[in-house]
């Protein structure tokens, strides 16, 4: 069954029609690369996807709900998360309190409960705490749980970021490049890192990406735009040798 | 953990109270005259509008420069219903809570309905906004002479402020504040300061946060307005003007955005300091605004910076000589 699903999904900005006919179907539990040249539409494609931007034209379907419309904030609670192309982390906060953070609306005290500290407001910041630190656990980062997310490595920060956007319980990860500055040695190991939560939290992933040996390493399926409209779809192999794609990559 | 939470209860009740018995035996023995009292409860009034200044501008990383206007709109809700109630004979202390109460709702409400809007603006804008709203409040209560006295001031305010009852609702507000803070609630506040697109894109509502910081933060001060009506027992519209704001914002940013301890401390320092100088006469505000201007070169981010000054972790590191982080848990210490 497919977990996101895109229709005819166009935005125009002025006079400027960035995305155009974009139509996608993804999987449970697949992972799918989006590539494309600079400025061809991607990071407007996950903005809509994750309700930034309000597509002008066409309908996105998150698990079989059209989520059109709807609040940041909303489709992340509907099990949609992401990560941004140039980390965005609550940097002067804890790591721990990062991943708390993102526990927000799995907490269902209220506002005076949390004054008053009541017998809820205990149980669950203490359940919350022991969550954050078995899931930094799975990350490798439990001992990192008290340093300030500024002060972490950058690749650590990416990490940081992806299990962040996963402790708000996602059916779909979007990655937005999440190699961008990384040595090759970091790339290899945020692969491992990708298959691996993949796996373990049995999820789908959709992710754009410049590194072509990170794409064409771990996505299952690949869809390229240029100019905001899809020019190929495919397995790896069948990206690597279309000569629409060589073409928008490396010119005539 | 659990006995870490209690120990850090203890020993802050302990040091409360000792700080509370102190007082009372220097104001019992004489050595503290009505003056010296009367800064002590401006120090007390200044920490809850320091504090809860803070919840905007600190945690919720939002300028508001109107933070007078809605003291002055709890100041003068305060006085109304405080005067309304004298002839029901209710104790003082009473009387004030509930003053208090109908004052800080009051406050809240107008924060609300100026928050709403205003909070779509960042920066800036919204400092121009709060600004504007604080002169607003400011005018209307200046020309609504039939209610507020206008220009001539409110007299007639029934002085059930005192010592005892001042001292106790500031560790409240900031108890309240505290614990606040270190709730679901105020680590979604805190996310929008450190970053607002990510925080939404973590599921919190920003909207609603911002809302209610500004919110709450417009209660304390309605309710830090009330306690300085009845403390002096006459309300003049123009003490609510633009510098008031800028007094409290200064003792914020002075005692560290985003941490509440230190706002308590630049507010004892920064209510002491003007009435120490006073015997240099002009010199005062000269060497009141080098003091800030040598603090702002060498330590910008405030006395404190975002941490909280913890009693526990300070004995801690009196024992052990050593530095350990007052944030590492959540601990109910400040």
């Amino acid at each position: 069954m497919a977990i996101l699903q895109t229709t005819e999904l166009a935005i125009q900005f002025g006079g400027l029609r960035a995305v155009d006919n974009f139509n996608i179907s993804i999987n449970e539990h697949e992972l799918v690369g989006l590539i494309g040249p600079n400025g061809a539409g991607k990071t407007t494609i996950f903005n809509m996807l994750t309700g930034v931007y309000r597509p002008t034209e066409g309908d996105i379907k998150l698990d079989g709900v059209s989520i059109v419309g709807k609040k940041p904030y909303e489709i992340v609670k509907q099990g949609a998360a992401r990560t941004f192309q140039n980390i965005r982390l609550f940097k002067n906060l804890s790591v721990i309190d990062n991943i708390k953070i993102a526990y927000h609306n799995e907490m269902k005290y209220s506002t005076l409960e949390g004054i008053f500290r009541t017998k809820r407001y205990w149980k669950e910041e203490k359940k919350a705490h022991q969550e954050s630190l078995d899931f930094l656990k799975i990350f490798d980062m439990q001992d990192y749980a008290n340093t300030l997310a500024k002060n972490l490595p950058y690749g650590k920060q990416r990490k940081l970021e992806i299990a962040r956007g996963l402790a708000t319980n996602p059916k779909i990860l979007m990655l937005d490049e999440p190699a961008a500055g990384m040595n090759p040695q970091e790339t290899y190991e945020l692969m491992d890192t990708i298959h691996f939560i993949r796996d373990k939290f049995n999820i789908t992933i959709l992710l754009i990406e410049h590194d072509m040996n990170l794409v064409m390493g771990i996505c299952e399926r690949i869809v390229v735009v240029d100019h905001g409209k899809i020019i190929a779809k495919g397995l790896p192999e069948e990206i690597k040798n279309n000569p629409d794609v060589i073409k928008v990559y490396l010119g005539e | 953990m659990k006995d870490n939470i209690k120990k850090s209860y203890l020993l802050n009740i302990v040091g409360i109270l000792s700080i509370y018995l102190i007082l009372k035996l220097l104001i019992g023995g004489n050595v503290l005259n009505r003056y010296h009292i009367s800064i002590v409860i401006f120090i007390c009034i200044n920490i809850i509008l320091a504090t809860s200044l803070n919840l905007a501008t600190g945690f919720l990383g939002q300028l508001a420069l109107g933070h007078a206007g809605f003291m002055a709109v709890g100041a003068y809700v305060s006085a109304i219903t405080a005067v309304a109630l004298k002839s029901s004979g209710l104790p003082d202390t009473l009387m004030l809570v509930i003053s208090l109460l109908v004052a800080g709702i009051f406050s809240g409400i107008v924060g609300i309905a100026i928050g709403i809007p205003a909070l779509r603006l960042r920066g800036d804008y919204l400092g121009i906004i709060t600004l504007g709203f604080g002169e607003v409040i400011r005018v209307i209560i200046n020309n609504m002479k039939s209610i507020t006295g206008g220009a001539q001031g409110f007299t007639g305010i029934p002085r059930i402020a005192n010592f005892d009852n001042v001292f106790w609702i500031t560790i409240i507000v900031v108890g309240i504040l505290y614990a606040l803070t270190h709730s679901r609630q105020g680590r979604a506040i805190i996310s929008i300061r450190e970053d607002e697109i990510a925080s939404e894109a973590v599921g919190i509502q920003t909207t609603k946060y911002k809302v209610l910081g500004f919110a709450i933060a417009a209660f304390f001060a309605g309710i830090g307005g009330g306690l300085y009506a009845h403390h002096l027992a006459f309300l003049d519209p123009k003490t609510f003007g633009f510098m008031k704001s800028v007094e409290i914002l200064v003792i914020v940013v002075l005692g560290g955005m985003g941490s509440l301890t230190g706002s308590i401390i630049a507010a004892i320092i920064l209510t002491i300091l003007p009435e120490a100088l006073r015997e240099f006469a002009n010199y005062r505000m000269l060497i009141y605004s080098f003091i800030l201007v040598v603090m702002m070169i060498f330590r910008p981010q405030g006395i404190f910076g975002t941490k909280e000054f913890s009693l526990s972790s300070f004995l801690h590191k009196l024992r052990y000589n050593q530095i350990i982080s007052p944030r590492k848990e959540i601990k109910g210490d400040e």
